[in-house]
Order: structure tokens, then sequence, then C-alpha cells
């Protein structure tokens, strides 16, 4: 990237600013999404961290008493420690089970991020490099699948192929590769009339090097917001398939699983076996998604003042 | 015009035809029904027996010709745990979610509308900076989360709306409605709000876009200058505007709004066709899994068919650059 944005940054200028530390300073000029980014910090650091910091591995059973079972916040376990968010239906430490279930949650949703992110890109830059009749069929299958929502096409998926992880994996990559094909080919479009490539090309570089080494990276700046907004969106979908008992199995019990235990004890009053496993998916998400509001506007050129 | 139609219509069936084969093999080839649906007790011939009563003897090529010659009558077989035709139980259970989702299209613009109004009229007021974070928090809160928030508030903590079910039916022109009765509409609110808090968002955004364009456009000048009040000016000349892509892009949300049904009618216990996909999901009930996911296949098709064609009668370039190509 660096190579095309360097006659920008040759101006005279005392202090050295490069790209990136104007990004990072731009970027920080808004409150909020530095809140959001220390807290969305914190959330990773927590769920890496989660097996040095919880009292309990609350999928080992032997550290599991059932006579703990339905306590209320701050109540004391079994084993003599506090459970500062009391503990579920069967006994499990609240604060140990969502770090746990963080760490499902954020997998799975960087994971189908990730992998819907480099299958989208490639077929993205197929379409707009290839042109013509290959363009028309991938665009039209995209705009296809665009036509229904991201969460009916995942739940159509599962009831095909069933609960597991890398089911839903599979139908959270389904569901998303389309708005990253969109993203990509329309950047890539703008992109590849632009001098620099034509100048590539002149210098006789083969078509995979310009596509990779010059048209790609310039179209990084959108594919990572898109990005960012499309991981918050598979965490919060593969939560919901959860509570709806159509995704993860209770092996791998995920932010969403946790809530959905913790909903047949609501209705007689014992909020918090929903309400602070919701929390946490609450704050990853929103937090996900302010600092991707804040990617687009500092990336965004047309919005520089 | 007419060689535009016949061609998206092509276009539709063969959307159709792939997702029934997709749908079809993907429910068939995964998942062994004869092991949910005989007793553990049951000796080889009972098996046997449910398996040629369901057909699960065929191969799968004659299970699904036998499939789409039945869906052409209208048949897509019969519910393994009813013993009803799926289709049937499916169409039985629309209307209880065509009613969940036109009350929360209701509501969506009904509280959408007014608050992206006065966003739009009054950006930098306090007021509106809270309803526009508030559209952003709609954007980004899980559906079923809110959901669950809407029980513990109003049904637990506050006891003042049930969480579950339609409540008392009545009729309005011979349709049986939970909106008839004082019971059923107690019982619709909240599973409405769940479902048009995205809408809501939408709409408010919509709104404030449009008035904020609106208003330093000459027309508002020009009623300005003739004298009017700018009550007259706001609510006759400007909402007539802008409602127009409102009602345009919250009728296209029609179709996302039966998708998220799904979501809702889970948590409220609402009897409608998503939580019957979602029964039937659990129970390995493959026939109404099928027929559900070709209804909503089908549903969508038809949305996008009739938006298409709208859109190529206003706006012919549409048209025109599909014959291009």
């Amino acid at each position: 990237m660096s190579d095309v944005i360097a006659p920008e940054t040759a101006a005279p200028a005392a202090k050295v600013e490069t790209p990136f530390r104007r990004f990072v300073s731009e970027f920080f000029e808004s409150r909020i999404a530095t809140v959001a980014l220390c807290v969305l910090g914190l959330i990773i650091l927590l769920a890496v961290l989660a097996p040095w910091i919880t009292p309990q591995n609350p999928y080992d059973l032997a550290q599991v008493d059932v006579l703990d079972g339905r306590l209320p916040p701050g109540s004391e376990a079994f084993a003599g420690y506090t459970m500062w968010l009391g503990s579920d239906g069967s006994g499990r430490d609240l604060y140990s089970a969502i770090l746990y279930g963080l760490r499902i949650s954020l997998s799975v949703g960087v994971a189908s991020g990730i992998i819907a992110l480099a299958i989208g890109m490639a077929i993205g830059l197929l379409a707009a490099y290839a042109g013509g009749r290959t363009e028309n069929i991938i665009m039209r299958v995209v705009d296809l699948q665009l036509s229904f929502p991201a969460a009916l096409v995942a739940l159509m998926l599962v009831a095909i192929l069933g609960k597991g992880i890398d089911k839903i994996i599979l139908a959270l990559v389904v569901a998303q590769w389309a708005y990253y094909a969109r993203t990509v080919r329309g950047t890539a479009l703008v992109e590849r009339n632009k001098e620099y490539v034509e100048a590539a090309q002149c210098l006789g570089l083969s078509r995979l090097r310009v596509v990779f080494r010059h048209i790609l990276p310039n179209c990084l700046a959108p594919l990572i917001v898109v990005g960012t907004v499309q991981t918050a969106h598979a965490i919060s979908l593969e939560a919901t398939l959860s509570f709806l008992g159509v995704g993860l199995p209770q092996t791998e019990p995920s932010l969403g699983v946790l809530i959905a235990n913790g909903f047949e004890y609501m209705l007689s009053g014992r909020y918090w076996i929903s309400v602070f496993p919701g929390l946490a998916l609450l704050f990853t998400v929103v937090s996900i998604n302010l600092v991707g509001d804040q990617l687009r506007d500092v990336l965004n050129p047309r919005l520089k003042k | 015009m007419t060689v535009f139609i016949i061609r998206r219509l092509m276009q539709a069936i063969l959307v159709v035809f792939l997702m029934s084969v997709i749908v079809f093999f993907g429910v068939n080839v995964i998942g062994d029904p004869v092991h949910m649906l005989v007793s553990p007790d049951a000796d080889q011939a009972d098996i046997e027996a449910t398996i040629r009563r369901l057909g699960l003897d065929r191969p799968i090529w004659e299970q699904y010709l036998l499939f789409v010659s039945g869906a052409a009558q209208g048949n897509l077989g019969n519910s393994f745990i009813f013993g009803e035709p799926a289709l049937k139980l499916i169409l039985h259970h629309m209307p209880a979610t065509l009613e969940l989702a036109f009350s929360a299209l209701f509501l969506a613009v009904a509280v959408g509308v007014p608050l992206g109004l006065y966003a739009g009229l009054y950006p930098d007021s306090p007021l509106s900076k809270g309803i526009m974070a508030g559209s952003i928090l709609g954007f980004s809160l899980p559906t079923f989360w809110v959901g669950l928030m809407l029980i513990m508030l109003f049904a637990v903590e506050l006891g003042w709306l049930p969480s579950t079910g339609r409540g008392d039916t009545g009729h309005i022109l011979g349709i049986e409605t939970s909106l008839a009765t004082r019971d059923g509409l107690s019982h619709v609110l909240l599973p409405a709000m769940n479902l048009a808090l995205l809408k809501i968002s939408l709409a408010i955004r919509l709104t404030r876009a449009g008035v904020r364009e609106a208003m330093g456009q000459d027309y508002v000048k020009y009623a300005r200058a003739k004298g009017l009040s700018t009550r007259r000016i706001v609510f006759v000349h400007v909402l007539k505007n802008i409602m127009i892509p409102v009602v345009t892009v919250m009728g296209l949300e029609f179709g996302s709004l039966i998708g998220f049904s799904v979501v809702t009618e889970s948590i409220f216990a609402w009897p409608g066709m998503g939580k019957l996909l979602i029964d039937a999901i659990l129970q390995l009930d493959r026939p109404v899994v099928v027929a559900y996911l070709m209804i909503i296949v089908l549903f969508f098709v038809l949305i996008n068919l009739i938006v298409d064609i709208l859109y190529s009668i206003l706006d012919p370039r549409v048209r025109l650059r599909d014959q291009g190509a």
C-alpha cells in the first residue's frame, strides 16, 4: 500500500506523518470509538485469558456442583469462591461460563468472517477483472443471494445441515460471502481504470501480480469496514441460531446457548442466567459496530474534510 | 417490456427449481428420520413398515420426482409428526405470522416516521441525538435479546402484558385474528414491538435523511415565501414527498419481517410459520421443513419479481441494461 500513497506523504513536513499514523490519530478523535475499542480489547483479552482468570472450568464436570445451581449473584460456591454473577441451572459459575462462551462466540464469528472474506474477495476480484459473461453470472448469483436476508439464508442452511460448530461456520460463510464479493468488485472496478494500474500493465507485469499486488491493496479499506460489521453480524447471528436451538450444541456453549439455557428460568424471576451472557454479547456486538462505524468514517475519503 | 418480464419469470422459475433440488437433497441426505420416529423397542418389521409408509426405501431421485410432482399438485408431503399434509399445516399457521408482520410494519411506520421527522427537523437538539443513538442500538442489538428484555420488563417485572401465545382471537372480515379482541391486541403488542425494532430504526434513518434533504429544496422555500405555517409545510408538503421512498423501502422489508419472525415467534411462543419451522427442525420433521423452505423461497422470488417489474416500469434504464447484458 505504501508505494501507492507515497507521493502524498513525501510532501515536505517537519514531522514524518505516515498514512498509518494519520489513520490512528483520526481514529482516536472520536471518544465513543476510543471507548468502544478499549471495551473490545478488554473483551478479547478476557476471552483469551479465560482458563487463567476464572475460578472454575465450567465444562469440567468434576469442578461443577449441582448443589450450586441457580444461586443469585454474589453467592458463595460450595468450593469456597464467590460467584459474582451467580450460577446457572446446573451449578456452573456464570462468570466462568461467560468467558468460556465468549471464546466460542468470538472464534466462530471471526473464523466465519475470515473465510467469507477470503472467498468473497477472490470471487469479487475475479468478477471485476474477468468482466463479460463471468462477471455477469457471478453478479447475478450475488444479487440473488442478497435478495434474501442473511439470517434467513443461515437458518435455511442449518435446517438442512444440522447442528455443529463446523456446520454453523459453513452456514455463516455462505450467508455472508456475497457482501464481501459485492464490496470488492465495486471497489476493484473503480481501481482498475486508474492510471497506476495502466502503468503496472505497461510495465508488463503479470495479471495476477497486477490484481493482487496493485489492485487488491487499494480495495482493502472498504473491505476492512465491511469485515468488522459483518463479523459483528456473524456473532449475533450465531447467538440467534444457538438460542433457537438450531445452532451450536450444548457441548459447545457459546453465549447464545447460555442465554437459551437461562430463558426457562427467566419467567420465574431468575434473571441473571440469561441477562449476564446477554450483556456480554451486547457489549461485544455494539463495540465492534462502533469501531466499524469509526473505521468507515476515517477510511472513506469522501467524508474527509 | 414483455420480453423483460418473460426473462425475469424464467429466471425466477430457474431459481425455484434450483432451490427445490438443493433443499430436498440437502434435507434428505443429512439426518435420518427413521430413528426419530420409530420407538427404540420396535422390531425390524416395524421399522421397515415405517420406511415403506414414508417412501424412504425408494432411490433418492425417485423420492425427489415424487416430491416435485406432489409439489406441482400442491402436496408437499405429509408431516411425520402430525400426519397432516405439510402444506396445509404451514398455510394454517400463516395468518398468525402475517398478522404479526403487518402489526410490526404498522408499528415501524407509526413510531419510526414521527421520531425521524423530529430528528430531521431539529438535528442538533439533544433529543434528536438520543433518537439517533437509539437507532444505532436498534440496528446492532440482536432481535432475540431485545425480545428477552421485553419479556423480562413488561411481562415478568411489571406484569403489564402477556408474553406467550396469541390470546383470544376474533373475526374481522371472516379472518380469524388477534387484532379483533382486547386480549389478542395485548398479546400482539410485545412480539410486534420486538419484530418492529429493526424496522423502526430503518424508518427513523430514512425519514431523517429525507427531511434534511427536503428542507433545503426550492418547493419548501417557495412555500415559506408564500407565508405558509411551518406546521403546514412539514406535515403537508415535506411529509408527502418523503413518504414515497419510506413506504417503498418499508414495503420491500416486509419479506425480511417474515424471515425474522422465526426468531420472535420462538421467543413469544407465537403459533406462526416460524415457530412451526423451528419445531420441525428440532423434531426432524422433514416434509414440514422442506415445505416451509419452498414456500419462503417462492415468497421471496415473487417479491423480487414484482419489485423488478415495478422498477423497470418506473425506470426504463433497468430494462435496457438488462437487455444489453
